[in-house]
C-alpha cells in the first residue's frame, strides 16, 4: 500500500483545506435542517466536493466531517455505501451506462460494449489520456430513453445509439480541459 | 456545465404527447411551462386557496379533517408501489401531538422500468408542491423534504428553482397566503442506492447515514425522520392532490374505477414502438395501453410483461392481455402494479438473460443488512448466471426455488421479496424455458443460439 488515498488510522487526520466558496455552498445545504441535524447535508457536501475536485479523497471527508460535526468514519459510511461516489480518481469524463433489464432490451448493453470498445476500455477502466472513465451501472431512472448514460453524475443523455456514442465523444472531447 | 443539449431527452416522445388519455397530472404539458404562472394558468394553486380561503361550495375553506375526507373519497392508492390508500395513512399521523412532525416524498425513483416521477418533477414540480403543501396542512406538519434520484441531478436542480418560485410567492414559508399555516420545503439528492426507495432506508439517508432499513414497527408515522412522526408518500400521489381537492374525490374516483381512483402514470419501456409514459384512467386494458405505445416494437408478437417494476413477478402475454390497469386486475393474475413500470418483452427474448440481470441488480443493490437477502440474492444470481452460460445442473431450479423460498418475508424491508418475485414468477410461468437451457447448455430462443 503506498499512495493510498484512505485515511490510515493515524493520530492526526490530514484534513483537506476547503475554499470559501466551498463551505459557502455546503451551508446552503446545512440550512434545510434543523441546526442539531447537520449531518442530514453529508451527502450533498460529498457531491459538491466530488463535482469540485473529480472524486472524494480522505482528506476532503476529515474536512466534511469537521464542518458538519461528524466523526470522519461516519462519512466514509457515506462514501462507500452509495454507488455514484467515486472513491478514487476518474477520468475527466465519467460515463455511466445504464445495462439493467428495461435498457439492456433497447441495446443498453450494445452501448455499453460500443463506448468500451470506441475508447478502448473495459468496463470500469480510464483512457490512458485521462479522459474517459467507462462503468456499468444501476437505473438511472429514465427507462423511456434507453440506452441513456450518466455524464459527471450531473447531466444525462439518452436514446444514445452507437452513432451518438460517438458524437458524444467528440462534443466531450471539445470541451476538454 | 458542459453543452450536451443535444443529447438531453427533451420529454417530447415521454410526456408531451398527444396519447394520453384524460390526463390530470401531465395535462397541457410542453417542457417550457414548468414555471410558477403557467402552473397557476392551468388552475394551480387553487386547490390550496380553496382549502385555506374558501370558494363557492366551501366559503370557509376546508378543515384538515375535511381535507383528509377527501382524499379518503378519492380511492387514492400509493403511488410508489405499494398501493396503500393514502387517506388512511394521512389519518394515522398524530397531528395534534405538539412535537415536530415531517413530510417526505420519495422521489427516489430507481425501480428498473419507471421514469414518471421523472417527468413530472421536470416539467409540473408545482402540482406535487401544492399537493405537499396540501398535505402538511391536513396532517399540521410544518417542514418537509422531497428526496431526488441521484441520478436526475437536473430535475433535483429544476425542483430547486420551482421551490424557489413557491416561496418568493408566497405558497412555502411561514403564514402561507396570509394563513396561520406555515410550511418549509427543501429538496435532497441521493446519490445510487436503489435501497434508498424504501421509505425508512430513505430516511436513514435523509439523515445522513448509510440507506439501511429500519425494522417496522415503529412505523414512520410514530417515528420517522430524527425519530419524529413522519409520512411519506410517492411524488405522483402527491402530484395527484390538488386536482382532487379542486374537482372533489368523488370526480377523481369516478375517472378510475371503484378501489382505484383516478389516473396512474404508466411507463411503457422495453420492445414498445414508443416507448414513454402514458397517463390514463385506472382500469384501461392493458391491450389500449400497449396500442398507445404503438405496440410491440417491430411488430413482433408479445412474449411477457413485467407489470409493475422489475420487482414484479412476470407474466405471460396471455394473461397480461386480459388484464385491466389497476392494483386489484393485476394482483389477481398474480403480479402487482408496483410503480408502473411496465417493462414489454417481446418472442425474441430469452427469459433466462433477463432474469439473470435482474438478479444481477438484487445482489448489487442488496444493502447487506440481512443474511438471507445479501446472501440469497447472491445465490440467485450466481445460479441464474451459470444457467445461462451453458452451466447449469440438473438441481439448478429446485435451488432456486428453495433460495427465493428462504429469503421471501424473511428479511427487514422489501429487497429481499422484490429479489425473489421476479424468480418466482419467472419459474412458475417460463420453467420449460430454464429447464430446456440447463439440459441443452443452450437458449431455446433461436436468437440467442
Amino acid at each position: 500500500m503506498s499512495s493510498s488515498p484512505v485515511n490510515n488510522t493515524a493520530a492526526q487526520p490530514v484534513v483537506a483545506k476547503l475554499s470559501e466558496a466551498t463551505l459557502a455552498r455546503f451551508d446552503r445545504e446545512v440550512a434545510k435542517y434543523p441546526a442539531d441535524q447537520k449531518q442530514s447535508a453529508v451527502m450533498a457536501c460529498l457531491s459538491i466536493v466530488q463535482q469540485e475536485q473529480g472524486w472524494v479523497s480522505g482528506e476532503a471527508e476529515n474536512a466534511i466531517a469537521a464542518h458538519l460535526g461528524m466523526a470522519p468514519i461516519a462519512v466514509r459510511e457515506v462514501t462507500t455505501f452509495y454507488n455514484m461516489y467515486n472513491q478514487q480518481p476518474v477520468g475527466q469524463f465519467k460515463l455511466n451506462v445504464c445495462t439493467n433489464l428495461p435498457c439492456q432490451l433497447r441495446n443498453g448493453q450494445a452501448a455499453l460494449e460500443h463506448l468500451c470498445q470506441k475508447l478502448g476500455v473495459d468496463n470500469g477502466g480510464t483512457t490512458a489520456d485521462g479522459l474517459f472513465t467507462v462503468q456499468q451501472c444501476e437505473c438511472l431512472g429514465a427507462c423511456a430513453d434507453a440506452p441513456v448514460m450518466l455524464v459527471n453524475d450531473r447531466q444525462m443523455v439518452s436514446y444514445m445509439s452507437h452513432a451518438r456514442i460517438d458524437e458524444l465523444v467528440d462534443v466531450l472531447k471539445a470541451q476538454a480541459k | 456545465m458542459l453543452d450536451l443539449s443535444k443529447f438531453q431527452s427533451q420529454g417530447v416522445e415521454t410526456c408531451f404527447h398527444d396519447r394520453h388519455i384524460k390526463p390530470q397530472i401531465y395535462a397541457g404539458l410542453n417542457g417550457s411551462n414548468w414555471h410558477l404562472q403557467d402552473y397557476e394558468a392551468r388552475g394551480g394553486y387553487q386547490a390550496l386557496r380553496k382549502i385555506l380561503d374558501g370558494d363557492a361550495a366551501m366559503p370557509g375553506g376546508m378543515t384538515p379533517d375535511q381535507v383528509i375526507a377527501e382524499v379518503k373519497a378519492s380511492g387514492l392508492r400509493g403511488r410508489g408501489g405499494a398501493g396503500f390508500p393514502t387517506g388512511l395513512k394521512w389519518s394515522f399521523m398524530p397531528r395534534a401531538l405538539p412535537v415536530q412532525k415531517y413530510l417526505v416524498c420519495n422521489s427516489d425513483e430507481g425501480e428498473p422500468g419507471t421514469c414518471k416521477d421523472r417527468d413530472i418533477l421536470a416539467f409540473n414540480p408545482h402540482t406535487v408542491i401544492e399537493g405537499m403543501i396540501i398535505a402538511a396542512y391536513a396532517m399540521g406538519i410544518s417542514v418537509g423534504y422531497n428526496y431526488i434520484h441521484g441520478e436526475i441531478f437536473e430535475v433535483y436542480e429544476r425542483f430547486e428553482a420551482a421551490l424557489e418560485e413557491a416561496r418568493a410567492a408566497g405558497y412555502l414559508g411561514n403564514n402561507i397566503l396570509g394563513s396561520k399555516h406555515s410550511f418549509q420545503l427543501h429538496a435532497f439528492h441521493g446519490f445510487g442506492a436503489y435501497i434508498c426507495g424504501e421509505e425508512t432506508a430513505l430516511l436513514e439517508s435523509l439523515e445522513g447515514k448509510k440507506g439501511q432499513p429500519r425494522f417496522k414497527p415503529p412505523f414512520p408515522a410514530s417515528f420517522g425522520l430524527y425519530g419524529k412522526p413522519t409520512t411519506i408518500n410517492n411524488t405522483e400521489t402527491f402530484g395527484a392532490v390538488p386536482w382532487i381537492i379542486r374537482n372533489g374525490g368523488q370526480a377523481y374516483l369516478e375517472c378510475g374505477k371503484p378501489n382505484n381512483g383516478g389516473t396512474k402514470i404508466f411507463s411503457m419501456v422495453g420492445d414498445v414502438e414508443r416507448p414513454g409514459n402514458y397517463e390514463i384512467p385506472m382500469g384501461t386494458s392493458f391491450a389500449q395501453l400497449l396500442e398507445l405505445a404503438g405496440g410491440v416494437k417491430g411488430g413482433k408478437k408479445l412474449k411477457a410483461v413485467i407489470p409493475g417494476g422489475s420487482s414484479a413477478p412476470v407474466l405471460p402475454a396471455s394473461v397480461m392481455m386480459d388484464c385491466t390497469m389497476d392494483y386489484d386486475s393485476i394482483a389477481k393474475a398474480g403480479s402487482m402494479l408496483g410503480s408502473g413500470a411496465v417493462i414489454v418483452m417481446d418472442e425474441t427474448r430469452c427469459m433466462v438473460k433477463s432474469l439473470e440481470r435482474l438478479s444481477y441488480f438484487y445482489t448489487h443493490e442488496s444493502c447487506g443488512q440481512c443474511t438471507p437477502c445479501r446472501e440469497g440474492t447472491g445465490w440467485l444470481y450466481r445460479v441464474v448466471n451459470r444457467i445461462e452460460h451453458g452451466q447449469g445442473r440438473a438441481d439448478d431450479l429446485a435451488l432456486l426455488d428453495s433460495v427465493a423460498e428462504s429469503i421471501m418475508g424473511r428479511t427487514i424491508c422489501a429487497l429481499g421479496d422484490a429479489a425473489a418475485m421476479p424468480v418466482r414468477g419467472m419459474l412458475k410461468h417460463f420453467r420449460d424455458e430454464f429447464a430446456y437451457h440447463v439440459e441443452h447448455k443452450t437458449c431455446m430462443v433461436p436468437q440467442y443460439v
